[in-house]
């Protein structure tokens, strides 16, 4: 029994014994002078274990009762997640080596937070929840405030940890209402305890104070307030990283809670979470106009973004978790190529984050301003770039469900936020003329920055097959 | 050749795709081979275009040339045309050249202005020709794409406000147009066209929030296209975005603006609305037809008063537009052969128009009328052309301008007498504008320094231009060579508008007891 259940979390595992075993090496074998190489080897693993999910033949299971699920929806959140941090940490070495924050803990935090992420998803219970959930935010407290002489990045990390350890104060609160009405924790059980005797007034606060809780953690208004902050205050590659996998990570477990636990209760979730669709959407795209920053720009696009994954869950149908996922692949790929683009946009060796200095990028680096100004498109959801079909499919689920009020709601959202990615192309193309930016590209900033826009441009031909995955994926929370 | 329809709508592409992988440089002879590139490109794109037009079935109803391969969420990449479509890659592979002719001053960022012209090109062709309804929509918007970059880049002053005023004007429209599409793809369990025409929409009235929508879902959907279509066509009051994006636009894309792009509403239209919702068609019929006779006196008025020679051009572009709409939306035989024949004289006519107008700005440096007077005097020949181009744009009997105001006039006058009255008045109108500005530019005594020097049209102006003389002479003296192309496909596309209306009007009654 147990030699099964282990065999179940076997990826778990290996990620948690290497972090392990990378922190033992490094606190005794040389500190930061094996940081390089800890980083490679960090990559390389959540690659490793990525492919390994994504390719070996593993069945279906649960382990420890329930509390883990390992379906095809966990796979498929799990491979973008491990490929995503995979991406962002090898990204960012270059980045921290020039700002000398080039330390051993990084990579190992980025390990732990990337478990917690994989627990997450796969929880099917609620203290498993919870236990994913709290190991993913304790380490990325810490790499948000890793400048630790900058203010600007200790305030990042506490404004963080402060409404972070709120919203989950609000998730424990209403998982002990859900627990105290139907007397489990476990998903099935509770999905059970629905069938039964209905969602009672008890669950049905324990719901939304559930839904309260992992709104904060996807970042969805009303509950946004921390993003920007914490996106412009962090180092840019832990911005990159938090626009990436701990976005799929939340968005899987949400739709993962409220398909699995609340499944017997749609029509209850259902406003719930369209409520924070239409507000995120609106609230991201008309924001993010005036910012001048373009990591807080990035932050309220990301809320915008969350809002569409979002008008997929609420349909709740299978045909909007499958949407929810292929939006999500495709946010993250995006947003890899474009952090890859913000991690080189520096003067003189100093950084610069202001949308401005962008300024008629085009002629001094034809190439990066074209790749920049397609993923920009791309975010815009204009056809024919990859970008738009997350949306199509976003919004025909959402059509199918009778939704077709909230579906119309995104598209205008969506053109108001259309303004701000081409003030971007704008500055590019036509801006004023202003002090280049100087800084050669490395060549895996490169790989990463084009080898996102060839996806985009190019993805439309058959979205790589990743339709049929995410269809069967999202199968798996309809059994 | 099977895949003869792909090619023409890939081969610009694909030159764009080997101007920007292989041509590197911005000296003088990388520039001229880039402008040499993209020319012989659209040149070849047309000569292979023309076995399309020569081996085309006009008495089949049916579409031809079509291909079909599965694409994602099952969707299909298909393509096609009929007798409407066709006239419209034809002026579309027609056209292209002579724009990219019209790009020839351009100095700045020479490979991606051609890069862009070819992409639109593509993009142009597969909204003409694509057979399935997202594939349509996936082109009709990434066509915004280039002329965004195109009017920003290369434009003039405002450049900016234009970009982002026609960027998100129209992205406004098609989005809403997506919602309905969606819709569609819903109800019918298909995004194929020639499936969906056949589909008929529901159109029970409906009432939401209190208010009864007569025609029910199928006036919701007319309605969400409309949203696009309107802004494309441009019709008042959502016009505003074309003279802005037209005074900015570099002559070439004036040119593709006018003469193609504007066309691509038009076509919707006739490809959707009325095919697919006849009832919501007849629902709004009035409403459109008002509309257009509106647009066509007031921005024949407005015409009246500009000093720039673009804006005016632009505004006579809507009023023409104008007679588009009222000819469609009158739904008989005269009305739809003339909207089509309006559209396609437009493109010749409004492209040669704005040559002109960026033959003198090439050499001036300005577009107001004021600075212009006598140029008749110095340049003799641009008179001439420009004297042609005046009067098909009033629509003088010989030149394509007259048949399709004439065909569109007399459906209006069988349908509603006064729409015909108002509409007959923006005859009268385009008259006096027209005719007022080749007074202030061309006639008159030379009397401004500036212009003492100015000289002719040269070879490549010529060149240019004669395309657009010999076809608006040809389809003003012989119409028949497009009506007779048209014509199987217009009555059965009413055919089976009235089909559908008489079916659904004869239901009703029996509905109700």
């Amino acid at each position: 029994m147990i030699s099964t259940d282990i065999n179940t979390v076997l990826p778990e595992i290996i990620l948690a014994v290497y972090a392990m075993a990378a922190l033992m090496l490094a606190v005794y074998g040389g500190k930061d002078r094996l940081a390089g190489f800890i980083f490679w080897a960090t990559s390389g693993v959540m690659a490793a274990l990525g492919l390994w999910i994504a390719f070996a033949p593993i069945a279906n299971s649960t382990a420890f009762d329930g509390s883990f699920t390992n379906d095809g929806f966990a796979r498929y959140t799990k491979v973008v997640i491990l490929f995503g941090s995979s991406a962002m940490l090898l990204l960012s070495q270059e980045y921290l080596e020039k700002n000398k924050l080039l330390k051993f803990e990084f990579p190992i935090l980025i390990a732990l937070a990337t478990l917690g992420m994989m627990l997450m998803v796969s929880a099917g219970d609620l203290m498993a929840l919870y236990m994913g959930l709290e190991l993913q935010s304790l380490a990325l407290y810490v790499v948000a405030s890793f400048r630790r002489d900058s203010i600007r990045s200790t305030e990042a990390g506490l404004k963080y940890f402060v409404l972070g350890a709120l919203s989950s104060g609000l998730l424990l609160y209403g998982a002990s209402l859900v627990y105290g009405f139907s007397g489990t924790t476990n998903f099935a059980g509770i999905s059970e305890t629905i069938h039964s005797d209905g969602l009672g007034m008890g669950m049905l606060f324990g719901l939304v104070f559930l839904c309260v809780g992992m709104g904060f953690k996807i970042s969805a208004a009303p509950f946004h307030m921390w993003t920007p902050d914490v996106y412009e205050g962090s180092p840019t590659p832990v911005t990159g990283f938090f626009a990436t996998a701990p976005k799929v990570a939340a968005a899987g477990l949400f739709a993962r809670v409220v398909h699995d636990a609340f499944g017997g209760a749609i029509a209850d979730w259902q406003q719930i979470v369209a409520f924070l669709s239409f507000i995120s959407m609106f609230l991201g795209s008309i924001a993010a106009i005036g910012q001048t920053n373009i990591k807080r720009l990035m932050a309220y696009s990301s809320i915008a973004h969350m809002g569409f994954a979002l008008l997929g869950l609420s349909s709740g149908t299978q045909e909007g978790v499958q949407a929810l996922l292929i939006y999500m692949s495709i946010y993250v790929t995006m947003n890899v190529g474009v952090f890859a683009f913000i991690l080189n946009m520096e003067r003189e060796g100093q950084p610069v984050t202001d949308i401005r200095s962008l300024g008629l990028y085009s002629r001094s680096e034809p190439i990066r301003a074209a790749a920049l100004a397609a993923l920009m498109f791309s975010l815009a959801g204009i056809p024919p770039l990859v970008g738009f079909f997350g949306k199509l499919y976003v919004l025909k689920a959402a059509v199918n469900a009778g939704l077709a009020w909230l579906a119309i709601a995104g598209v205008i959202a969506s053109v108001i936020g259309a303004f701000y990615y081409l003030r971007i192309i704008y500055y590019m193309y036509f801006g004023d003329d202003v002090e280049p930016m100087t800084g050669k590209m490395p060549i895996l900033h490169k790989v990463a920055l084009y080898g996102a826009t060839l996806i985009m441009l190019f993805g439309a031909v058959n979205l790589f097959g990743i339709e049929s995955i995410a269809a069967d994926a999202a199968a798996s929370l309809f059994k | 050749m099977d895949n003869l329809l792909s090619i023409v709508i890939f081969l610009p592409s694909i030159a764009a795709l080997i101007l920007a992988v292989i041509l590197r440089g911005e000296d003088n002879a990388s520039q001229k081979n880039a402008k040499i590139l993209a020319l012989v490109a659209t040149l070849a794109t047309f000569l292979i275009s023309i076995p399309l037009l020569t081996q085309f079935d006009p008495s089949n109803t049916n579409f031809q040339f079509v291909e079909e391969y599965n694409w994602l969420a099952g969707l299909k990449y298909k393509v096609g045309l009929d007798g409407i479509s066709i006239l419209f890659v034809m002026l579309t592979t027609f056209l292209m050249p002579i724009v990219i002719g019209a790009c020839w001053m351009i100095t700045v960022r020479v490979k991606e202005c051609m890069i862009m012209f070819l992409i639109l090109e593509t993009m142009m062709l597969a909204v003409f020709s694509s057979l399935d309804i997202i594939l349509f929509y996936v082109v009709f918007e990434a066509g915004l794409i280039p002329m965004f970059l195109i009017v920003g880049i290369w434009g003039g002053k405002d450049r900016i406000y234009a970009a982002f005023k026609l960027f998100l004007y129209t992205l406004l429209g098609s989005v809403l147009m997506l919602i309905a599409i969606i819709y569609m793809w819903f109800e019918a369990g298909t995004t194929d066209i020639p499936e969906l025409m056949q589909h008929q929409f529901s159109s029970e009235s409906i009432i939401i929030l209190g208010v009864t929508i007569v025609g029910g879902i199928q006036t919701l959907l007319f309605l969400g296209f409309f949203a696009s279509f309107a802004v494309k066509m441009p019709m008042w009051p959502v016009h505003t975005w074309l003279p802005d994006a037209h005074v900015q636009a570099p002559t070439a894309g004036s040119v593709v603006l006018a003469a193609i792009l504007l066309k691509m509403g038009g076509y919707g239209f006739l490809r959707f609305s009325l095919p697919m919702f006849p009832i919501g068609s007849d629902v709004m019929a009035t409403f459109v037809m008002t509309i257009s006779v509106i647009a066509i006196i007031y921005t024949s008025f407005v015409a009246l008063v500009q000093e720039d020679m673009k804006k005016l051009i632009a505004y006579s572009s809507v009023a023409h537009m104008g007679f588009v709409t009222m000819g469609i939306f009158t739904i008989n035989q005269q009305g739809l052969d003339g909207a089509i024949f309006q559209m396609l004289s437009h493109g010749f006519i409004s492209a040669a128009l704005f040559l002109g107008v960026g033959v003198i700005y090439d050499r001036m440096h300005t577009r107001d009328i004021e600075a212009y007077g006598g140029l008749v005097i110095r340049m003799p020949i641009f008179a001439l052309i420009f004297m042609l181009f005046t009067m098909a744009n009033v629509g003088l009997p010989g030149t394509s301008g007259f048949v399709g105001e004439f065909l569109t006039l007399t459906a209006a006058f069988k349908a509603n007498t006064w729409i015909a009255f108002g509409a007959t008045t923006g005859v009268i109108l385009s008259a006096g504008y027209a005719l007022w500005l080749y007074r202030r530019v061309v006639f008159g005594d030379l009397i401004k320094e500036s212009l003492k020097s100015i000289v002719d049209m040269d070879l490549r102006e010529k060149l240019m231009i004669t395309p657009l003389v010999v076809m608006t002479l040809l389809l003003g003296i012989y119409p028949a060579l497009i009506l007779d192309l048209i014509g199987p496909s217009v009555s059965a596309l009413l055919e089976q508008v009235h089909a559908a209306q008489g079916v659904l009007i004869d239901a009703a009654p029996n509905a109700a007891n």
